[in-house]
């Protein structure tokens, strides 16, 4: 008797070909093929999804919401990285 | 930001809700925020997997191959709703196996509606038109719910209730069409049920404390009598155009408000049935004890298995 409880899952589902796969949510599995065989049972039952990963959650590394606004404070401040940030002529086309 | 006070944290939070930004599981979130998603969606959980026993019931028994195909998908349904909430309840923190526990000692509570039993195969329809049709009210708010994973998984379960309403409309309108006996059974089942269902929405606005929070938070965008009053409205033509009547003598087109005005829900039976007293609560719980009790050996087997497996991978 192990007693432990099964470890969480996150999964993730390609809903058809040519897109990436993307969270759909977790569940709980022994192990990883019983996790792919939940996550069918649990996310797909009206053809969501052509494939599936799952990842044990807790080996997923998060960013912190809190420092959310320094992380991503470089990305705000460069407006030259959009093609808005520049004029372009009237006449020219194709840019 | 890890400095700030928590009147300023609750100001920021209110505002996010305020704008309509959703909250996401590891955001800074007020603790009865928390509690209250944790208390509701479990319940929510409960409720769904509950709900599998009264139409687990008839699975063996369906008058056909088709009605019990139909009617085990949608208990397998109910299964998955069960479990994207257990999964929406998971990311506030909440231990899953607790949750679960707090069902099996009555420490938690799940819709009221499960406590009825389903003594005809009419009772099928009647849940799946009137109770999953009752659901469908309360959920669709749901969706627009604050709280981005409660929200998300409402949006799924929303997309699948659907077939649960109309193949429910499907089975008592067949009944309501069918032979006298036939048509008695159905108009027996919506008697039953009517005034359950209407209870499913919680008690009146002037007796739930809660509510005037929930819609602060957006966790509940309308109020229980406005819900309850939505669903009379669309349900009762239903009932018409089908040849049976709801039991309700007070029930009556308000040509002023443009809604029906209906009869005063028995309270004292809804807080009777809340409150353990009901004519299933005793055999729902114990089942559902049962069934974790039993299938512990599995459990306990696979993660033995999986276990045992990692160590022979690692060597």
């Amino acid at each position: 008797m192990s007693n432990k409880e099964w470890p969480l899952w996150e999964v993730f589902i390609r809903s058809k070909q040519g897109l990436n796969h993307k969270h759909v949510g977790s569940l709980r599995a022994a192990d990883s093929k019983m996790a792919v065989e939940n996550a069918r049972d649990v996310y797909t039952r009206r053809s969501e999804g052509i494939s599936i990963w799952v990842v044990e959650s807790n080996n997923v590394f998060a960013s912190d919401p809190s420092e959310a606004d320094s992380l991503f404070e470089p990305a705000d401040s460069k407006a030259y990285r959009h093609p808005l940030f520049y004029d372009v002529p009237d006449g020219i086309s194709h840019m | 930001m890890k400095d700030l006070n928590i009147q300023e944290l609750e100001r920021r939070f209110q505002e996010k809700i305020d704008n309509d930004i959703k909250i996401e599981p590891r955001d800074w979130m007020p603790e009865e925020y928390r509690q209250t998603l944790i208390r509701q969606i479990s319940q929510h959980a409960h409720s769904e997997i509950v709900g599998m026993l009264p139409e687990g019931n008839w699975i063996t028994r369906a008058p056909n191959l088709r009605r019990k195909a139909v009617l085990l998908a949608k208990v397998q349904d109910e299964a998955g709703h069960g479990l994207y909430l257990y999964s929406a309840v998971e990311t506030l923190g909440a231990d899953r196996e607790q949750t679960i526990d707090d069902l099996h000692t009555g420490k938690a509570k799940y819709s009221s509606i499960f406590n009825y039993p389903t003594t005809s195969w009419a009772d099928m329809g009647a849940i799946g038109w009137l109770v999953d049709g009752a659901a469908i009210m309360n959920q669709v708010p749901l969706c627009r719910c604050s709280y981005g994973p409660y929200a998300r998984a409402m949006v799924r379960v929303c997309k699948e209730e659907s077939f649960h309403q109309r193949q429910g409309f499907e089975i008592i309108s067949l009944l309501a069409q069918g032979t006298p006996e036939q048509k008695e059974m159905a108009q027996d089942a919506l008697n039953r049920f009517w005034w359950p269902a209407l209870m499913m929405f919680g008690p009146n606005d002037a007796e739930s404390p809660n509510t005037l929070q929930s819609m602060k938070w957006k966790i509940k965008r309308l109020t229980n009598d406005e819900l309850r009053q939505q669903f009379v409205d669309v349900t009762v033509p239903q009932a018409h155009m089908i040849g049976l009547t709801i039991p309700d003598k007070d029930l009556k087109f308000n040509e002023e408000t443009g809604h029906y005005d209906f009869g005063v829900i028995d309270w004292a039976e809804f807080w009777e049935v809340v409150k353990g007293n009901g004519p299933c609560n005793k055999e729902r719980v114990d089942a559902r004890r049962k069934a974790k009790e039993d299938g512990q050996w599995v459990r306990d087997a696979a993660m033995a298995y999986a276990e045992k497996r990692k160590i022979q991978k690692a060597s």
